[in-house]
């Protein structure tokens, strides 16, 4: 029996459900499926640009194992541009990692539970925050 | 408000743990009386469930919030239900003092 797959960890998920190309004349128009772990990880690489030891660890993988989503991440994005093919977001192994801020001065990560009411840093008290992907529960 | 940091040993000059259900002490610091105390943290060698298990004890403990540098699925569920907050924190060879100095 295989090792199970562990989830990786996102801290927010795509923005899109798909992208499809245009100018071009197909019949029926074909798709690949970029899974959310994969775009996860363009994301932190190519945007966010950290390395893939730090972007491993961001999504509890380990590095050989981040290697391999961004591996497929590319072919994918390139199979669809070459192809003309659609991309569209699928779920794939991911976890959504819920209602995480971000100190933008400080670089902590934390929650905010209901019952407390000031919006500042828990460390250094800076309301310079960003919503990472807030939902109301 | 109680507050409380993993450490790797029973002192303020130990380093900051940053795991949630493995580290070896925790360091509960009550920033209205100041008052510093370690606690060790039975859980750290289990096979499974040292999170859930550490988040029980927290709970238990009725802490406000948590600093350490990661929690698993299962413990930040249990503490988001509890309404405990988390806090992550993931820069390298920070001492639990330095975690102190900050929320002072």
């Amino acid at each position: 029996m295989p090792r199970r797959r562990r989830l990786r960890k996102i801290v927010a998920p795509p923005n899109f459900t798909g992208y499809k190309p245009y100018g071009v004349n197909h019949e029926k128009q074909e798709s690949v499926e970029l899974l959310y772990e994969e775009y996860e990880a363009i994301k932190l690489t190519d945007y966010d640009l950290l390395n893939h030891k730090e972007a491993a660890d961001l999504m509890g993988i380990s590095r050989p194992t981040f290697a391999r989503i961004y591996e497929s991440a590319r072919r994918k994005i390139a199979a669809a541009l070459v192809e003309t093919k659609e991309i569209k977001a699928v779920y794939g192994n991911a976890l959504l990692d819920k209602n995480w801020i971000l100190c933008n001065n400080c670089h902590a990560r934390f929650t905010i539970p209901k019952k407390m009411h000031h919006n500042a840093c828990p460390l250094c008290t800076s309301d310079n925050l960003e919503l990472l992907n807030y939902q109301k529960t | 408000m109680k507050i409380a940091i993993t450490s790797s040993n029973n002192n303020v000059s130990a380093r900051f743990d940053k795991r949630f259900g493995r580290a070896e002490w925790i360091c509960l610091y009550n920033d209205e009386t100041r008052q510093i105390e370690f606690m060790k943290n039975r859980h750290t060698n289990l096979n499974n469930g040292a999170g859930t298990k550490t988040a029980e004890k927290m709970i238990s403990l009725q802490v406000d919030r948590i600093i350490s540098g990661d929690f698993g699925p299962k413990a930040k569920n249990l503490l988001d239900k509890f309404e405990i907050q988390v806090v992550v924190v993931r820069e390298n060879n920070l001492t639990v003092e330095d975690i102190i100095q900050r929320i002072k």
